[in-house]
């Protein structure tokens, strides 16, 4: 599955009902290093579709949901697990480094 | 591996490594181009301009155009003439012999990844940090490095950037759309930035300025309650009471990678001439890797021209461009 959109209206619903982890993506069209890794991410998705599900969240858009978070800095990738979140990534990194970064969830 | 051996590589994918890429590219020489892995630490894909919003300097832009917009097309330029470009880190390279040995991956592994004849070196700098525990434990909870990605997150505070060159105006000043109020950190009385930037942050009403001053420390367990700073003079300290720092101090070449093989000045830039020729024979430096004075966009792109330029016509006097291939018409 590719990289889904996720928003303030949705975030709660798609996150209780996700049966595999969620890594959601706070992202802006303005933050370049946000657009760099941003095809990693649909790369992870889809090669782990099933195990690890990505939702970007554009925090533009949807900021009481980066607000409820208290991401101050982006990109940051916070992982949730059964409604939870359990680990939060911060800044821009590599295809290898994210995924021994996630490697527990996938 | 014969056949794996590269007339060019190139090292680096900010204005200098892609302005290479696209005459190497167009001189038919194939280049592979490493660009780096993205990372908030060390290797930022796309240069420095990726942290960027509005480039308003780069000529041919009327109305200007953001810093990754610009980089993305010289990558997209690059990439429509043949380079052929790689999302990795070096990790390792070796200069003592040709074609040179260049690693990703394991640096430890006896064989190189990729090898070639001419290096073009291109890793530009990146910014220094003030090296303070608090400053690390607090990345990306109120201390940044980037005030065009974090800024957003600072409405209607009052921050702190610490700094008094021009990337310490321009943060400042982008930082104004958001905060209430920006104290400007720097250690002696007056800037180093450019007149223009200079006038800008000082007709700005949301500036302060807090002259001669240093930081000590960074106040907060999970994120910034405050920033203690310390002057220069009488060494008496105090608290700013801001939300947020942006540290904006300066840059540091990326050379640790050729520490030991490439001649260096003190403070790590590489020595280049003539040209853009590095001490060995065949490498080639351009950018801000080998440029400490200026430092821009065009500069930086300006002598990856050249250095492309000098690895043709040095890969061409030693025979190892094909003998059938015309001397480019750049």
């Amino acid at each position: 599955m590719a990289t889904t959109t996720i928003t303030d209206a949705t975030f709660d619903e798609e996150i209780a009902s996700a049966q595999e982890p969620v890594v959601v993506d706070f992202w802006a069209e303005w933050c370049g290093p946000c657009k760099m890794i941003a095809p990693i991410l649909d790369e992870i998705a889809a090669e782990h579709a099933g195990r690890v599900r990505v939702a970007k969240l554009n925090v533009d858009d949807n900021p009481e949901t980066a607000r409820r978070f208290e991401v101050m800095s982006i990109p940051t990738l916070i992982v949730f697990k059964d409604g939870e979140p359990k680990k939060r990534l911060i800044g821009a990194k590599g295809k290898g480094q994210l995924l021994e970064e996630l490697a527990e969830f996938i | 591996m014969d056949d794996d051996i590269r007339e060019i590589i190139i090292i680096g994918s900010g204005p200098a490594g892609l302005t290479a890429a696209i005459y190497a590219a167009r001189a038919n020489l194939a280049p592979l181009v490493i660009e780096g892995e993205p990372s908030s630490t060390s290797d930022q894909p796309g240069g420095q301009l990726m942290l960027t919003t509005e480039v308003e300097n780069y000529p041919g832009f009327v109305e200007g155009i953001m810093g990754p917009e610009l980089m993305m097309a010289f990558r997209g330029q690059a990439a429509r003439f043949g380079a052929e470009i790689l999302t990795a880190r070096v990790t390792r390279v070796d200069l003592s012999e040709r074609p040179f040995g260049v690693w990703v991956g394991d640096p430890d592994v006896p064989a190189p990844t990729h090898r070639a004849h001419a290096l073009i070196v291109a890793t530009g700098a990146r910014s220094l940090m003030l090296g303070l525990e608090a400053e690390e434990r607090l990345i990306g909870h109120g201390v940044s490095t980037c005030a065009t990605c974090d800024g957003f997150f600072f409405r209607g505070q009052h921050i702190a950037v610490v700094g008094g060159g021009d990337s310490a105006m321009e943060e400042a000043l982008f930082l104004t759309k958001f905060a209430e109020k920006v104290t400007v950190i720097h250690r002696r009385d007056e800037l180093r930035a450019s007149k223009i930037m200079q006038e800008r942050a000082q007709k700005n009403d949301k500036i302060e300025f807090c002259w001669n001053h240093v930081v000590v420390d960074v106040l907060g367990d999970t994120k910034v309650e405050g920033v203690e700073v310390e002057h220069v003079h009488t060494g008496e300290r105090s608290t700013l009471p801001v939300t947020g720092l942006f540290v904006a101090i300066g840059h540091r070449p990326n050379t640790d990678l050729f520490r030991g093989q490439l001649d260096m000045d003190a403070n790590g830039y590489l020595i280049t001439g003539p040209g853009t020729r590095t001490n060995v024979e065949g490498v080639f430096a351009c950018g801000d890797v080998q440029d400490h004075t200026y430092r821009q966009a065009i500069t930086a792109a300006g002598s990856g021209c050249m250095a492309a330029i000098d690895a043709e016509r040095w890969l061409e006097s030693r025979g190892d461009i094909d003998a059938q291939r015309t001397a480019t018409n750049w």
